[in-house]
Order: structure tokens, then sequence, then C-alpha cells
């Protein structure tokens, strides 16, 4: 579906994209790692067009450049950050579904799986939503449409964990029609999400790796936390992820997304010292 | 043409939130409201008198402040937002850039125009309640003359924003421009000419190639032609062109400046990269 050959890119002398070969099929579903610098927005940009660079870049066969609208129709983009829009969020939805040809109202639909009302902001500027908002918007409209490739950029970074479980619930569902290209700083955001992970450094790809696929994407865990005594601080962090606790206010419990649970692992990391019990069993449905 | 529109669309609304519209609109609806303030139809100055007076006293006033007004404008918002990440979100939408970049400059051109010719409109509508002779003929040219202003100095803006890329090189630019038009507006020719450091012939060309000389000349000249007010090289131009051929030049080549810099700034626009 993607094929790059011999992509590079250079900003006067620095060379930002080193000679890429890679081709992705329909169904595969990429972490693109790399630190700061490494060269994943700008492989992204290449994808979508929007940079003129040396090599060739097709998806479907088609130039993202010179056949834009073609190839730009089957894409659905989230930006790592936000665009500082002043139009009213209707408008958005209105100019992105008048120019894919989707229907506004399945991305309102989505938005609203996402607990995102969009009739209550519908005439507030974009730029005046909080992160998670303007994260979930974004969202809503690249997953609104028939997109055959999704490319997002650190697209859970603003979510709270319950988005966070609708939105991996949402990827479920078009795990056999799209391809999706995730990109991240680090792989844990995203690891349980992907079936290859491609690293970049220094404009190269460094790694090129197959993973194991067993991850389902609305997959659910139930979790039992026994705490040694009331902490304040893990008490607000389990409630962001839903958990509640029982009478004595030392064991919780609660649900976590299956590709959410190296990040669930990752935050309890932080109060180890506090955990005198820690169960997760997988949930059969 | 689907796609023009919407990108148009856009970009005036975007524009109508944006705090120098509220300002420019201020701008020109304040100047209207105090030339009526100060009561200037009843005066008479280089023979205009009522509704005249008025009109080319405004038009003069926006001859200074609506180039400036529409490079920064324009160069700020294009390139702002090019820097914030707004190119690079809507312009991985299926839109084409030829719908892209023009359909900014309608959406644009709208929001740039509308202003300042409402402004004059509701001088005339306060005439006519007022029982002033409204002097159609002269409305009927100034509005011509502002929408070619606002073209030129539309193109000139794009173009500068599709070459620079930060909104700093772009202000910068923009600035420089305004500077350079007006530094060659004939007043300065004449000291220049007086001094004997150029040839009567050039400082005319330099004054015919100047969109700025341009728009003085024909909102002067047409009314009051003589030397003292148009300046040296505006009254060989008139008198080489005539009345009606300079009306023709004056609408003629600032718009024909302004779409050729929208079209260089579209050919660099979409030869280089987006964001």
């Amino acid at each position: 579906m993607i094929r790059c050959e011999n992509l590079s890119k250079t900003f006067r002398r620095a060379r930002v994209l080193d000679g890429i070969n890679l081709d992705i099929a329909l169904g595969e579903r990429i972490a693109l790692i790399g630190s700061n610098g490494a060269g994943k927005t700008t492989l992204i940009r290449c994808l979508l067009g929007e940079y003129i660079h040396d090599g060739t870049v097709t998806i479907d066969g088609r130039s993202p450049r010179t056949e834009r609208t073609a190839v730009l129709g089957n894409i659905g983009f989230v930006p790592q950050l936000p665009p500082p829009l002043k139009m009213p969020v209707g408008q958005l939805i209105e100019f992105s579904a008048a120019l894919s040809g989707a229907d506004p109202s399945h991305i309102d639909a989505i938005a609203g799986r996402l607990g995102l009302d969009v009739s209550d902001i519908r005439a507030r500027p974009f730029i005046k939503l909080s992160g998670g908002m303007k994260q979930k918007l974004l969202i809503a409209i690249a997953l609104g449409r028939d997109a055959k490739l999704l490319i997002m950029d650190e697209p859970a970074a603003n979510l709270d964990p319950a988005a966070r479980k609708i939105f991996f619930d949402l990827l479920a569902e078009r795990q056999q029609s799209a391809t999706m290209l995730i990109s991240s700083h680090r792989i844990d955001e995203v690891a349980s999400l992907v079936n290859r992970v491609i690293e970049m450094d220094m404009g190269k790809v460094v790694l090129d790796d197959k993973v194991a696929d067993d991850v389902s994407l609305s997959g659910r865990f139930t979790c039992r936390l026994v705490s040694r005594r009331i902490d304040p601080a893990l008490a607000k962090t389990l409630g962001t992820w839903k958990f509640v606790a029982d009478a004595s206010g030392l064991v919780w419990s609660g649900d976590v997304a299956g590709p959410d649970r190296l990040r669930f692992i990752g935050m309890l990391s932080r109060y180890v010292a506090l955990i005198g019990d820690l169960s997760l069993h997988e949930v059969v449905e | 043409m689907k796609q023009l529109w919407l990108t148009a669309r856009l970009d005036i609304v975007e524009s109508l939130r944006a705090r120098w519209f509220l300002i420019y609109t201020a701008v020109f609806g304040g100047i209207v409201a105090l030339l009526f303030l100060f009561g200037l139809t009843e005066s008479r100055v280089l023979g205009f008198i009522g509704l005249s007076r008025l009109l080319v006293t405004y038009i003069q006033l926006t001859m200074a402040i609506l180039p400036i007004f529409v490079l920064i404008t324009t160069v700020r918002s294009v390139a702002g937002d090019r820097e914030a990440g707004v190119f690079e979100y809507l312009l991985s939408l299926p839109v084409s850039l030829g719908a892209w970049f023009w359909g900014k400059i309608l959406g644009r051109y709208i929001v740039v125009f509308a202003p300042v010719f409402l402004a004059m409109l509701a001088a005339v509508f306060i005439a006519l309640i007022k029982e002033i002779e409204v002097p159609w003929g002269m409305f009927g040219y100034y509005t011509a003359l502002l929408a070619t202003m606002a073209l030129c100095f539309l193109g000139l803006g794009m173009l500068i924003s599709s070459i620079a890329r930060s909104t700093d090189m772009a202000q910068g630019a923009a600035f420089m421009t305004w500077l350079v038009l007006l530094l060659f507006l004939d007043l300065i020719l004449l000291g220049v000419m007086i001094q004997g450091r150029i040839a009567p012939e050039i400082a005319v060309g330099i004054a015919l190639a100047n969109p700025l000389q341009v728009f003085r000349t024909a909102a002067l000249a047409l009314f009051d032609p003589q030397l003292i007010v148009l300046g040296p090289a505006a009254y060989v131009i008139l008198d080489t062109f005539g009345v009606l051929g300079y009306k023709i030049f004056a609408l003629a080549y600032p718009s024909a400046l302004g779409l050729l810099a929208a079209g260089l700034g579209y050919f660099i626009f979409r030869r280089g990269d987006l964001p």
C-alpha cells in the first residue's frame, strides 16, 4: 500500500531522511518510533505530500504530491499538536467532511463515543477547547471517513484511560480495512497496538521488525490492587483509570484496556512501594 | 470549485474571529465617522466640497493605511499559520493546492475589501440622509480603485508569504516592500530630480511602476490635475496618458501586478514544502 524508495529529505544542509526504503501492506499496524529529530514527522509529511523530497513515495501506486486529492481522500491524519484554529468546531467538522466526502453526523457519532458531545461545543472556537477535547475531535475527524490509511502522531497522548479504551475499540473496528501508522517517541505507548515496529534514528530506519500480534485491540483486563496504606496521589491516579475502592479504601478494582496494560503497569511503577498485591486477568468474551 | 469556495469560507471565518480584522474594520469605520464628525463635508479644500471632499480625504487616508495593513496581516496570518501547524493539518485533507491557495486569496480579498468599501458606502448613505449631493462617478471610480488596491497588495502579500519561511522574515519583507514603495513616491522623486541625480524619464518611469504612486495620482489627478497638487512625475504621466487613459491604467496595472505576484506566489508555493 505504501512504498518508499530511496526517500531522502534535506533541509539546507541537514539530511533529515536518508535513503528510506519501506513497503507497507494493507492491514499492517505500524509503530513508528524514534527519539526527537529521528525523522518521524518528516516521513509523515512526505507521506502526506507536504514535503518535496528525493526518491519516490507512492500510496496505492499514486504520488501523494501530484495526485493529492485522490491520495489524501483515503488518509485520516491525527497530528501530534492540534492546530490553533479559530473556526468553530461545527465548521471544522463540516469543512473536513465536505472535502473528504464524509458524513458529518458520523464524525459527531465517533466523537460521542469518545465522550465528546459535539452539540455542546459546535459553536465554540476549536482553539478554546481543552487538549483532550481537541485530540478527541481530531481523532473523530480522522476516523469519521472511510480512510484506508490512518496516520496518527501520538494520538492517545492527551486522552484519559476511558477515552483511550474507546479509541482502541475504534481502531479494532478498522483493523482489517485500514493500514495504521502510529508515531511515538516511546515504544511502550504504542507497542500493544501494533504488529510491526519501525524505529528511526538520524533519518534512517534502524529497526524494522514484526511483533507478536496476540494483543486484541478490543481486549480487556480486570485488575485488583491492594494498597499498603491510603495514599491520596495513588487514589487520584487510580480514579483517572475509573478504578473504585472498597470501604476500607485499600482494595481497588477496575478494568484496563488490553492495549493499555503496559501503560497501566508503567503508571503503577511510580507507586510500587505502596502496592501489596496486584492481579490482572484477561476477560474472555 | 467547491474546494475553492470551502477554503475561501474557512479563511473568512478565521479572519472574522481574528483581532486584526476588528482593528482593521474599526479603523476604516472610525475614519468615516470622524470625517463626518469634524464637518469635512462642509469644508472646501483644493476645490473639493461636500461628499467629494470627504471621499478624496478618505481615499488618501486609505492609501496610507490599507497597503501596510494588508501586507502585514496577510503575511502574519499565512506565515503564522504555517509556523503554527495549521497548514500541516489542513493540507493533510484532500484539497488541491490550487483551490487552497486561490481560495485563501479569495477569502482574504473579501475580508480586506469589505470593510473599506462598506465604510465608504456608509458615507454615501449618511450623505443621502443628510441630503448632501453624492458624486456617483467619483464613488464608482474610488470603489474600483480600492478594489484594485486591495488586490495589488494582497497579491504582493501572498508572494512574500510564499517566499518567507518564518513569520518574522515575512513581516520584515512586507514592511520593507511598503517602505520602498513609499520612498519612491513622487514628492521624493522630485527631490532626487532637483539634485540632478536621475533623469526625469527615469523618475516618471519609477512613478509609473510604483502602485502607491499610481493610486495617489489616480485619486487626485482626475479631479484637480494641477502640478502643485500632483507632483512633477504624475503631472507628466497624466499629460501623456490623458484622463481616461490614466483612469484605465490606474486600474489595470496594479491589478495585473497583484495577479502576477499572486501567480508567482502560487508557483513558488506548489513547488516547495507546504508546512
